[in-house]
């Protein structure tokens, strides 16, 4: 390929999903004007991920779950190219071949391409009936293949499981759901989080099978063809109308494979969110970035950090030196109507270096949780009651010290006024200006 | 001085009836305050979305339910998108934002539109909260903001 011959694009965004979605936001901030080439293998809009399960469970439909308006692409000037695989990225030539052989030049790019859902190679897994979840198309392939009082069997009980198990109660379907570890959300929430979701699991009847895994996948004495039970790892037979594995993502860079942009287990970037290549950009679940609990780079496959990742990508694209603070590990869901929220080291195990300070509600269900280390926050659980969960996550992130006031923190009543008069006052400051209040309606 | 008349007012306004006594007695789904006064040892802090220039919970938004609006800088939910999954809750250095249980979705300070002053400022007796626009950052945004802290004597 060369480049004199094919039209060229300034930034060339592949994924159309958070990170990609940030960054287009992002660049437009900076550069109004410079050519914006937006490629998804998926046909639709920028959609909400974890929205596919409400839509499984026939809460909601595609125009509820759009991220944008639906005139989005068209006020910032994207070109979006939807239903379009990228065939291969040329880092040399700068120079991107899509599947429909189509030719593009660019000045920078963005490698937003997530994660794949893993499928483990087992005997029988290529049967009709096995299924994974992260997208709309598989539930969609779901929800078609599932009726009332049909059985699925969930391999894997992390945020992807547990959000498919509410939406197939709401459908009338039985749930199996087989985990590896002791427990549901293991990496997700610390035991008593676990404990505290998974009763609130089994309430709809979800059954659990812990400490166990996939080691068959059989056909129907019927059909050999469709699914029709899963053997596991201890020789038991389950019976099932389908199987799926929600066991977690890998990274997707068959992209760059080959090519000089370094992969460790994700696309390796700096605080700039630029790849070992010079021009390219990596964000999301097919980045490892800064960690700032852990302080080293990781993969974490989480919406929020996607976004946080992908808008420094995209100002830096466009740029505007800005560094990426880092983000750490967390998580939020409302099972049945039990809320929980989790991040950065929720089980601290027996390390020395870390203090744990924990309260459990009386049977209220309510659980608070505050890691610490040196007298900083790394980590936080908090279920039931998580209003103030967000004033303990800021204090993590700007990495407080907590010292003066730490018995504070596992309170009911917690709050910004529980802190010390200097550091309330630095991070709720007094208004600043004037009354008489701010122009309404832009004008 | 910890009156609470803000969260009555903010509530008030957030009903349907608009009425007192039905918004707090019968309305179902039960209207939801977006201020809260803080009562710590003695000190009474109103706490309400402070509509960031840089928002975490609009970055964080699973559903892009949680916006920026362009014209006004106002931080807003789009009750339509969002499916209560409190990751904003998770992110707000405030605590700034709460669960409408009833509802299963987020509330916040949207300050009262369609109001001159919102509630809260308009019904504060003791000149607390004032109606401002915060110019940090080079951006602004309208907010609520705390004049004064108050301490209660005990």
């Amino acid at each position: 390929m060369t480049r004199a011959t094919v039209p060229e694009t300034k930034y060339l965004i592949i994924g159309n999903s958070a990170g990609g979605i940030a960054a287009a936001e992002a660049i437009r901030e900076v550069d109004r004007e410079g050519a914006i080439t937006l490629v998804s293998e998926e046909p639709y809009l920028a959609y909400s991920r974890p929205l596919i399960s409400e839509y499984l469970a026939g809460e909601r439909s595609l125009d509820s779950m759009l991220l944008r308006p639906l005139d989005f692409y068209e006020r910032n000037k994207i070109d979006a190219l939807l239903g379009t695989r990228t065939a291969r990225v040329d880092f040399g030539h700068k120079l991107v071949e899509l599947e429909d052989g189509r030719k593009l030049a660019w000045r920078k790019l963005l490698l937003a391409t997530g994660g794949a859902p893993i499928v483990p190679k087992l005997k029988g897994s290529h049967k009709k009936g096995v299924f994974t979840f992260t997208t709309l198309e598989d539930a969609e392939r779901i929800g078609q293949a599932v009726s009332r009082g049909r059985t699925l069997v969930v391999i894997g009980s992390g945020l992807i499981g547990v959000s498919l198990a509410q939406a197939l109660v709401h459908r009338g379907v039985a749930v199996v759901m087989v985990e590896l570890m002791d427990r549901v959300l293991a990496t997700a929430l610390d035991a008593e989080a676990s404990r505290l979701v998974e009763e609130a699991l089994r309430r709809e009847q979800i059954e659990f099978i812990l400490g166990q895994t996939a080691k068959e996948i059989v056909g129907r004495p019927e059909d050999g063809r469709r699914v029709g039970g899963v053997i596991l790892e201890d020789g038991r037979t389950i019976a099932c109308d389908g199987v799926v594995f929600a066991i977690g993502v890998t990274p997707r860079t068959e992209l760059v494979a080959g090519s000089p942009v370094t992969v460790n287990r994700g696309i390796v970037v700096n605080r700039r969110m630029a790849t070992s290549c010079r021009g390219v950009y990596a964000c999301g679940d097919a980045a490892e970035a800064y960690d700032f609990i852990h302080k080293t780079n990781r993969l974490i496959p989480v919406w929020p950090n996607a976004v946080a990742g992908g808008r420094v990508a995209g100002y830096n694209m466009a740029g505007r030196r800005i560094s990426y603070d880092g983000s750490t590990g967390m998580n939020s869901l409302n099972c049945f109507g039990l809320s929980t929220v989790a991040a950065g080291i929720v089980e601290s195990k027996d390390d020395p270096t870390c203090e744990v300070l924990a309260s459990s509600g009386p049977a209220d269900g309510t659980y608070r949780k505050v890691v610490l280390r040196n007298n900083r926050i790394v980590g936080m659980v908090f279920v039931g009651d998580i209003e103030r969960s967000g004033i303990v996550f800021g204090l993590m992130k700007d990495r407080v010290n907590v010292r003066r006031f730490k018995e504070t923190l596992l309170s009911a009543d917690f709050g910004l006024g529980a802190l010390p008069d200097d550091l309330r006052r630095k991070r709720l400051p007094l208004a600043n200006s004037q009354p008489g209040g701010p122009r309404r309606n832009g004008g | 001085m910890g009156c609470g008349l803000c969260e009555v007012y903010c509530t008030l306004a957030h009903s349907t009836s608009q009425d007192l006594i039905k918004a707090f007695k019968r309305e179902r789904p039960r209207p939801v305050a977006r201020i809260r006064v803080e009562r710590t040892d003695g000190l009474f802090l109103p706490v309400q979305c402070r509509h960031c220039p840089d928002s975490p919970c609009v970055n964080a938004c699973l559903t892009g339910a949680m916006y920026k609006d362009p014209r006004t800088g106002a931080v807003a939910v789009d009750s339509y998108k969002c499916n209560g999954c409190w990751t904003c809750i998770m992110v707000c250095p405030y605590g700034a934002i709460t669960r409408d249980i009833d509802k299963g979705i987020v509330a916040k300070c949207d300050l009262c539109p369609g109001r001159d002053v919102p509630a809260c400022v308009a019904n504060c007796p003791n000149e607390a909260l004032i109606w401002a626009e915060d110019g940090a950052g080079g951006q602004s945004s309208p907010l609520v903001a705390t004049a004064q802290e108050r301490t209660g004597g005990h």
